[in-house]
């Protein structure tokens, strides 16, 4: 049995308890919410923390309020945000995002603040401490050398999210409060490329909330590619958001592409069907850029070149969706089930 | 992983706190670092939920927390007070099968049994929560529980067959059925 | 073999096990606990290949809470599970040949105290070269994964010719040369391995371990600790979970049982998953080259087959599985000659063994795909085409194997009928298509794995007065239901309830010996021996109840739990009735019951590899939907038709056939038993790429098609009520299937497993530049196989034996392929 190694426990009730903690315990303590995420990664030893701080009993971590937009708390079990009707009826992005992750019993217990802030992922480094003795460790933990491109001054491992390109493509604004401060920040701006310092929330704070503006006008859709229909992470996520006219022109759009890079990679070329209408040629030329800035490495399952070579495709699959194409065949072959159904 | 100082190790204690599990409370001391499927298994003598990888990659684990599927291996017990814990122990009435344990034993949907519990778990809370759930709805429930020797389709048809059973033993009179929401 | 009504055999029912496994009572090797028990945690080598300098214990030793720390020093005797392979030790005393190669053992008062002190064991090791492929196996000679062997790093090398394959090559219409590649895999069970030994009240070893060879875990680890095997006694907990991979002596189980003695206490380990993954000896990548010449009317001539298996750094199964790679590709087709040479080489890696198929998957992937190939070439109907050449029953192969009944032909009726193969064959829209494939297995290897003349199943039955029936055998339940099947059995020749039958299974200590659960052995050797113990209290009780009744023995029937007369049904006694006027007539009540396998034709050296006293049949449909543009492979739904010979329970029988299909399409897609070799440059390290149950990928609820289960019933005389196997030969058929179903949805050629996307993809660029569609090993290289051993066929004049060795025939230039 993988045990979990020693650490001490608190288990606040409050965000100001829950900080307070943080900021007394240092850079030794973590936070422990759905602990999906977490207790794999402490039972292999990548991370040991002395102390860990669980949100379970932070109540006001949990609520989600429509508004201007809709508030979703970063406590809220990833299967309570694919429960939300507000998340199913305006931004479907999130919801089949959401709807795809891990599987349903993990569902259950992981956060929507747990999958924004999801430790990167690579084949040289999800391993038991046994397994990375053997390869010498690798720079994300306990080594020197990136053993995904030997030469490479960071650390490649992969940003696994499904929720985060969904929600930069929505728009999405995260807050973070510390015993001191609060901020937001875009979504976009939690990420930094780089596979070891992959987050720019500095340790004493807590993702509390992720707000979503109104989504007037707004279509949404992702596609997610992993080998099986269930437990997997996604070794290409593609989220779009496309805002059109009555006539359909588009006024707004947003691409954001997940597992190609360290971060959620926002495709900017996405403005370019800014004023034209979704039609194959404007799709095409969308996936086609997309694809050119995708940046798999072979720290994944299936083959990276396919990986790559089938981004243009995936693009497709959602811009299409948007346009109001009829996908269900499609969407049953990639996803293995329809996605109407879900726990 | 380095050594433990020696102080460190000597000031290791376990804990002490009251769960609830298959609704009967229990006192339970164990080291603070043990999950729930941990202390089920080892300090509860509840060795009817199994292990595949306590690393949430298979399922096996699953048990109900506050009614829900969760996989054991990653919850932290000290995090478990306060809450209903339903294990494999407690789906037969006595010596009465659950109607989704005598469907499984009868229809082959358990060939090793390994993954049985945690199969038999997630069904429940699927069919509580849907009585008459579709092929496509039991797939994607039990997608997050491995089997290797069944195919899965012998297990699709055991809750297909249990919920039947389960539907008309809740409700006699058609007229009752239809008046369900 | 004329059918028969029966009572129990063929009726679907509830396995007699079903209700422990659905309350959580089956007690998995994992489940157990017993008072002062301690726990074992292994340090396993993190290089590939390396001579331990040194090791010290001492600071682990001092760790609280630390009772024992053993390293190879303590295990002086090698062991392996063949007597061919002694290669291994439990902990490795110097040279360690893969990452996870375990040399030092923590026993401590929980895990989590035994793993801190594995911290503290310090080794200091010798690096020495990484082999990390059979070819770099081939091209380097040193330095030595063992100092046995047939030379450098080649472990086996095999060579078999039944009569002239060149020359029957040379005069066919067409001859077909084809490279495949079989990827390695693994079982993958839920359950990890685990062990807990113990010390009885007479010092005595208990070791209760997830095995699936009691039997032979009591032989070797009597031998590898040196004690008397009157000492020891394995008792095989139900597996959650086999699929062969728990079929070796597992070096865990030698460690716990060495602490247990040392300690007075019991020793518990269980493997964690990735442990699971080293301890594998699952299923042997293999390339293979196949020459194969068809005849104008649509018949083979002849066939070569070459093999080259990556064995890792062990022994383990691996002779067998060599052999197996060969020995039943001519048990389906007739096949006038054929040829075989195979190769297995050590490598840096866990080693390979036993996985469902046992070495017959990976050439049968190969035989069928070129069948595909050949169909298409002659312009011929799959189906039509090899029912038109499938083996007759009663015959003889040209290795010298004994073919008795044959259903194949039904079994491809069946799923040519329930597909819609001839109607919508061809005709499906783009990126659809079905593939046929065909396969052949084992009812129970006809040789033990060592050489004795005794039995190779033993079952023991004891009645008493209250009617209680008790039934005793070695045979192991590992999910397949061997316990129901023995039940079942004994029940119907006694005419009562299989639930008033207590099975006690998989007991050195009790039970008599059964070889174990593996090459689908234990429905037909069990079943015989159970049958041969049940006639004998049968005709015991027939007799006292005869006299009581005043009708001859032979006139009694047994049946519902009476014993009746046939021709007057008001004279009769309840089973327990009968079963005490037996007592009072001869005293307390028991027989036994034993099965020998028959002697197989075959004289030559390796002859022993490949009989059985019958073979079982499957025939496959799948069908699959291709995405031209991403490769992205779906699979629709696949019909299987077995031939069981008779079923004796449907229920488990289709589970097991499903069962099969769900691996089998797990192979062709996605599951491979990958290696990771850093830049040479930079690292010798060669480890596992994906040891998880995350990324070794193993197919969902939701991945898994429907699937359309036929079983055949041909009831064959060397089997118990003339049941087959069905536990692994389903699972033959469905890779190949899949290839062909690929190919007939989008016209390319994947021959090599898995078959991904990529691979999909790469081939349909191929075609779209006019190259050949196909995406598969492109050569085989230079084995030194030696010259064959030439056996003739039984119609070319031969008696069974090799010729003398100055008789053999000079090698000649390859035919060439058309």
């Amino acid at each position: 049995m993988m045990r979990l190694p020693w650490f001490r426990f608190h288990a606040p009730t409050s965000i100001a308890e829950a900080a307070r903690i943080l900021a007394a315990e240092g850079p030794e303590a973590m936070l422990i919410a759905g602990g999906t995420d977490l207790l794999p990664n402490m039972k292999r030893r990548h991370q040991t923390p002395k102390t860990l701080v669980s949100l379970r009993h932070v109540q006001e971590l949990r609520r989600s309020a429509n508004g201007a937009g809709l508030a979703l708390g970063a406590g809220m079990t990833l299967s309570q945000v694919v429960a939300t009707p507000a998340v199913r009826a305006q931004y479907a992005a999130l919801w089949e995002a959401a709807a795809q992750i891990a599987t349903p019993h993990l569902r259950n217990m992981g956060t929507l603040g747990g999958n924004v802030c999801l430790d990167t992922r690579c084949t040289y480094y999800n391993q038991n401490h046994e397994w990375r003795k053997a390869i010498d460790f690798c720079m994300k933990k306990d080594g020197e050398i990136c053993w995904v491109a030997t030469a490479s001054k960071r650390c490649l491992a992969m940003s696994s999210t499904d929720t985060a390109p969904a929600l930069i493509a929505l728009g999405a604004i995260a807050r973070l409060v510390s015993a001191d401060a609060e901020r937001e920040v875009a979504l976009a701006d939690l990420y930094r490329n780089d596979g070891i310092d992959y987050l720019t929330r500095r340790a004493d704070e807590i993702v509390t909330e992720v707000r979503l503006p109104e989504s007037a006008g707004w279509s949404s859709s992702y596609w997610k590619l992993r080998r099986r229909g269930a437990f997997d992470f996604p070794v290409l996520g593609v989220a779009a958001a496309v805002k059109r006219a009555k006539d359909g022109t588009v006024e707004d759009a947003r691409i954001v592409l997940g597992a190609v890079a360290s971060r959620p990679l926002v495709i900017d070329a996405a403005k370019k069907l800014v004023g034209k209408k979704l039609d194959d040629d404007a799709i095409a030329a969308a996936g086609a850029a997309a694809a050119s800035r995708a940046k798999p490495m072979d720290n994944a399952d299936l083959d990276l070149y396919w990986r790559k070579g089938v981004v243009s495709a995936f693009v497709g699959y959602a811009l299409k969706q948007i346009r109001g194409d009829n996908m269900r065949a499609t969407r049953t072959r990639v996803a293995r089930h329809e996605l109407r159904e879900v726990a | 992983m380095s050594a433990v100082p020696k102080a460190e190790a000597e000031a290791r204690r376990n804990v002490h706190l009251r769960l609830r599990v298959n609704g009967e409370e229990s006192e339970v001391s164990f080291a603070p670092y043990k999950t729930l499927l941990e202390v089920l298994r080892e300090d509860l003598d509840l060795t009817g939920t199994k292990h595949g990888c306590e690393l949430g990659e298979c399922g096996a684990c699953a048990v109900l927390v506050d009614g829900e599927p969760q996989l054991s291996c990653l919850v932290l017990a000290l995090d478990c007070e306060g809450r209903d814990i339903e294990t494999v122990e407690g789906l037969a009435r006595g010596t009465e099968l659950h109607p989704l344990q005598a469907s499984f034993a009868d229809l082959g949907a358990a060939q090793c049994g390994y993954c049985t519990p945690g199969i038999l778990m997630t069904a429940k809370w699927l069919l509580e929560r849907e009585p008459a759930p579709s092929r496509e709805r039991i797939r994607e429930a039990i997608s997050g529980n491995l089997c290797r020797c069944t195919g899965y389709q012998q297990i699709f048809e055991a809750i297909e067959d249990a919920a039947q059973k389960m539907s008309s033993d809740a409700q006699p009179a058609p007229a009752a059925r239809k008046a369900a929401p | 073999m004329t059918k028969k009504r029966f009572e129990t055999i063929g009726k679907p029912r509830r396995r007699v096990d079903g209700r422990a496994k659905v309350t959580g009572q089956t007690r998995f090797a994992d489940d157990i606990v017993l008072p002062r028990m301690l726990h074992c945690k292994l340090l396993r080598s993190p290089h590939p290949h390396a001579l331990i300098e040194s090791i010290n214990i001492a600071r682990a030793e001092q760790h609280p809470g630390v009772h024992l720390v053993l390293t190879g020093k303590d295990f002086p005797v090698p062991f392996g599970i063949l007597p061919v392979s002694q290669d291994e030790y439990p902990l490795a005393p110097r040279h360690v040949r893969y990452v996870g190669d375990p040399i030092a053992a923590v026993i401590a008062k929980d895990e989590q105290v035994a793993t801190e002190a594995l911290e503290l064991i310090e080794v200091r090791y010798q690096p020495l070269e990484t082999i990390a492929s059979p070819e770099e196996a081939l091209a380097k000679p040193e330095p030595r994964i063992h100092d046995y062997g047939e030379q450098g790093n080649i472990h086996r090398l095999q060579a078999f010719e039944f009569g002239d394959v060149d020359e029957a090559l040379e005069n066919s219409a067409h001859v077909f040369e084809d490279v495949f590649f079989f990827e390695g895999n693994t079982h993958l069970p839920i359950e990890q391995h685990a062990a807990v030994a113990a010390p009885d009240g007479e010092g005595k070893l208990v070791l209760w371990s997830s095995t699936q060879v009691p039997h032979y875990i009591h032989r070797a680890l009597a031998k590898a600790l040196q004690m008397s095997p009157a000492h020891v006694r394995v008792i095989a907990c139900p597996n959650g979970g086999g699929f062969g991979g728990k079929c070796d002596l597992h070096n865990h189980e030698i460690v716990v049982s060495r602490a247990a003695l040392r300690l007075g206490r019991p020793v518990k380990l269980c493997l964690n998953r990735e442990e699971v993954f080293y301890m594998h000896r699952g299923r042997h990548p293999v390339l293979m080259k196949m020459r194969t010449g068809v005849g104008q009317d649509g018949k083979l001539t002849g066939m070569h087959v070459q093999t080259l298996l990556d064995g890792g750094g062990y022994g383990s199964y691996g002779t067998a599985s060599t052999f197996y790679t060969g020995a039943l590709q001519t048990v389906t087709y007739e096949l006038p000659r054929y040829k075989f040479d195979a190769c297995r080489t050590f490598t840096n890696k866990p080693p390979c063994g036993p996985k469902r198929g046992h070495g017959t998957p990976q050439p049968r992937f190969g035989q069928e795909v070129q069948l595909d190939k050949i169909a298409e070439k002659l312009g011929l109907d799959p189906a039509a085409f090899r029912l038109n050449m499938i083996a007759k029953p009663d015959t003889l192969t040209a290795n010298w194997l004994k073919i008795g009944t044959i259903g194949l032909a039904e079994c491809i009726r069946q799923v040519v009928e329930r597909s819609g193969w001839n109607e919508r064959r061809g005709k499906m829209p783009p990126g659809r298509g079905l593939g046929l494939a065909c396969g052949a297995y084992l009812c129970g290897a006809g040789l033990p794995i060592y050489w004795n003349k005794m039995p190779q199943s033993g079952v023991q039955l004891l009645l008493d007065r209250s009617g209680q029936v008790t039934v005793f055998c070695g045979a192991t339940e590992i999910g397949q239901g061997s316990d129901d099947v023995l039940a079942a059995i004994v029940a119907e020749v006694l005419g009562i309830d299989p639930y008033e039958v207590r099975c006690l299974t998989g007991d050195t200590g009790l039970t008599p010996v059964d070889l174990g659960s593996y090459s689908s052995r234990v429905t037909v050797m069990m079943g015989n021996a159970a049958i041969q113990a049940a006639n004998k209290v049968r005709a015991q009780l027939a007799q006292a109840a005869a006299e009581q009744l005043e009708v001859l023995p032979d006139q009694l029937a047994f049946a519902r739990g009476r014993v009746f007369a046939l021709q007057d049904a008001n004279r009769s006694m309840t089973f327990r009735e009968a079963v005490e006027y037996a007592e009072a007539k001869f005293g307390t009540l028991g027989a036994v019951g034993s099965y020998t396998p028959p002697r197989s034709p075959g004289r030559y050296k390796g002859a022993g590899v490949g009989p059985s006293p019958a073979y079982s049949y499957t025939a496959c449909v799948v069908e699959a939907e291709v995405d031209e543009a991403t490769g992205w492979i779906t699979i629709a739904k696949i019909w299987t038709a077995h031939d069981i010979g008779q079923t004796i329970n449907p229920v488990l029988a289709r589970g097991q056939v499903e069962g099969s299909v769900y691996m089998g399409l797990g192979e062709a897609l996605m599951e491979e038993q990958v290696f990771r070799r850093l830049p040479p440059k930079m690292s010798g390290a060669l480890v596992h790429k994906i040891p998880s149950l995350l990324e070794y990928k193993s197919i969902t609820s939701l991945d898994m098609p429907e699937m359309d289960t036929v079983l055949v019933e041909d009831p064959d005389p060397n089997c118990p009520f003339g049941a087959k196997e069905v536990g692994q030969g389903p699972l033959l058929p469905v890779p190949p299937a899949v290839a062909n179903a690929v190919y007939a949805a989008i016209g390319v050629r994947i021959d090599e497993l898995p078959i991904t996307p990529d691979k999909v993809l790469r081939a349909l660029e191929k075609k779209a530049q006019g190259e050949a569609p196909r995406v598969g090993p492109e050569r085989f290289p230079a084995v030194p196989y030696p010259a064959p051993l030439q056996v003739a066929p039984p119609w070319e004049g031969g008696d069974g034996k090799e010729a003398p060795d100055g008789t053999r025939r000079p090698r000649r230039k390859e035919a060439v392929a058309s």
